[in-house]
């Protein structure tokens, strides 16, 4: 049985067909990658599997649980962590965890074990009596993750974890989801970040336009686009005329990076033998040499540039 | 349907309302020095007999401060963004607004409670009619919150918003509903108003309780449907506009 399963979901809002006909499944244990442009439907789509919003059309289930049918069972099985950081800030850490504990009905003892445990695991012990209002953001995004976890659910919904977080917040949350994964938790992970998305999950998803536009492992989606493999390489001077450079038949586009330069092509083979053919003529020497395919960010581009 | 569980769950929100919303500015204006000083404005300077004063007093008092609390929680928890994490959890709109309704509650009955033995104390009145007295502040402010909360359906993310229209409900209420003076001294078109403001019947019912006129249990009769039908009408209303929130 899969974790998630969407089945032909469509949302619309006025005229507008926010989602359309979108479905995919998400497997047990796997960390699954939602991307997708601002206002692709990720956001409308992780709340019609979340039970937060009714789809017009289609269905979505959750361990075999219809979202629409029994949304409050569908709901005990899931941990939430939206994207803005909506802690309330009146209360304090623990009030904030006492809250989300007994709506999820975690019993009292257990609830104060299992409160002090996910602070310390999240390093807010120590403001576990402080209210939120003068935590910092990566504090609240760490509590707001705290509380998805209170009701020790199978599958987590993640949506931008990492948005506008210090770089040790950001690594320390990255560190909880891979420990939490290996821990057999599915994890369904919206976010713009798709180095992030590169480096965590299984597979990933891209939406656009309110449809799937692709569906598969970052690996294999980079390999669909072989178009835009390209010869990274850097010379020890770079006196040269570039224009020499773009004279290359192999070479079908030049970017320069940082004090390297990236040639694009389809054949990075010839690439490399028209590179050490020019080192060789342009009396330079080849410091470094490396042929890369299309990052994810690239397929994310060609994939959602219609 | 309705458990254990559900009630839990809506004691959990009433606890974080009355935490989180109990000091706010719009609560503790309208909800205590607004009633506090309109009361002193219509008390002094009248001769008025003990029973209207009792009454005037509690109908203000429970109105007031019955629907304080319940229109601001919406559209604030809309603003700061807590309303989806509460709807992502498994919570039912039933559940939340009960909670909601339950806090309010809590604020309505204590600050009409404690003004009211407070002045029967001074104006040695006796309370002839407790049990309908007690369900009568307790449906009173049932159907009062109710009130706040449907107003509160309002899809935005501005207190003032809501606040303004419910000032607009709450004063005209005020007039008609035998605060200031008995509704068989109204005139005729306030008369029949009077007669479908839920305020009229328990300003009536605490009338009775201490000794006057009328029937108590028909009085309470009447504010338990309207306690339904307001409750009933928020859920539904809530439930609809809610999408619009998020």
């Amino acid at each position: 049985m899969s974790a998630i399963e969407a089945k032909k979901l469509v949302k619309e809002f006025d005229d507008l067909r926010a989602v359309d006909e979108v479905s995919f499944t998400v497997n047990e244990g796997e960390i699954f990658g939602f991307l997708g442009p601002n206002g692709a439907g990720k956001t409308t789509t992780t709340r019609m599997i979340t039970g937060v919003l009714k789809p017009d059309a289609g269905t979505a289930t959750i361990e075999g649980i219809d979202v629409v049918q029994n949304p409050t069972r569908a709901k005990e099985l899931i941990g939430i962590a939206p994207e803005e950081a909506n802690a309330y800030l009146d209360l304090t850490a623990r009030g904030n965890m006492n809250l989300a504990g007994e709506i999820y009905g975690v019993p009292g003892k257990k609830l104060r074990k299992k409160v002090n445990g996910l602070l310390d695991t999240f390093g807010l012990l120590g403001r576990a009596d402080s209210k939120v209002k003068g935590f910092s953001k990566g504090m609240k995004q760490r509590l707001i993750l705290a509380m998805a976890l209170i009701n020790d659910p199978g599958i987590l919904f993640l949506d931008e974890p990492t948005a506008g977080l210090d770089v040790e917040s950001q690594r320390l949350i990255k560190d909880r989801i891979r420990t939490l994964n290996r821990k057999g938790k599915t994890i369904f992970l919206t976010t713009h970040n798709i180095e992030e998305a590169d480096r965590l999950c299984d597979r990933v998803a891209v939406i656009n336009n309110g449809k799937i536009a692709a569906i598969d492992s970052p690996e294999k989606l980079k390999a669909t686009i072989q178009s835009t493999q390209s010869v990274l390489v850097s010379f020890n001077k770079m006196n040269f005329d570039r224009a020499r450079l773009e004279e290359l038949t192999s070479v079908e586009e030049i970017e320069k990076e940082g004090d390297k330069l990236r040639l694009y092509g389809s054949h990075p083979e010839n690439i490399i033998e028209e590179i050490v053919d020019f080192a060789r003529k342009e009396s330079v020497k080849l410091v470094s040499l490396n042929t890369t395919g299309p990052s994810l960010e690239e397929t994310f581009t060609h994939l959602t540039k219609t | 349907m309705y458990s254990t569980s559900s009630l839990r769950k809506s004691l959990s929100i009433a606890k974080k309302d009355l935490r989180i919303y109990y000091g706010k500015g719009p609560v503790v204006i309208f909800g205590i020095l607004l009633p506090f000083f309109f009361f002193f404005s219509f008390l002094i300077g009248r001769e008025l007999p003990p029973l209207s004063l009792i009454a005037g007093l509690g109908g203000m008092a429970i109105w007031f401060t019955a629907t304080s609390i319940s229109p601001v929680i919406a559209p604030m928890e809309t603003r700061t963004r807590t309303l989806e994490r509460l709807v992502s959890m498994p919570l039912t709109v039933f559940e939340m607004l009960f909670g909601d309704i339950l806090a309010s509650m809590t604020m309505g009955i204590t600050l009409s409670g404690i003004p009211i033995a407070i002045i029967a104390f001074i104006l040695n009145l006796n309370l002839v009619d407790p049990l309908p007295f007690l369900l009568g502040l307790i449906f009173g402010s049932f159907c009062f919150s109710s009130i706040g909360i449907l107003l509160s359906a309002l899809p935005t993310d501005t207190p003032s918003d809501v606040m303004m229209l419910a000032l607009l409900v709450k004063f005209p209420v005020v007039f008609v509903s035998g605060v200031f003076m008995p509704p068989d001294k109204l005139p005729g078109w306030a008369i029949i108003i009077s007669d479908f403001s839920p305020l009229t019947y328990f300003v009536n019912l605490v009338r009775v309780s201490f000794g006057g006129s009328g029937q108590a249990w028909l009085n309470l009769g009447i504010l338990v449907l309207f306690s339904t039908f307001f409750f009933l009408t928020a859920i539904s209303l809530h439930t609809r506009t809610l999408p619009k929130r998020l």
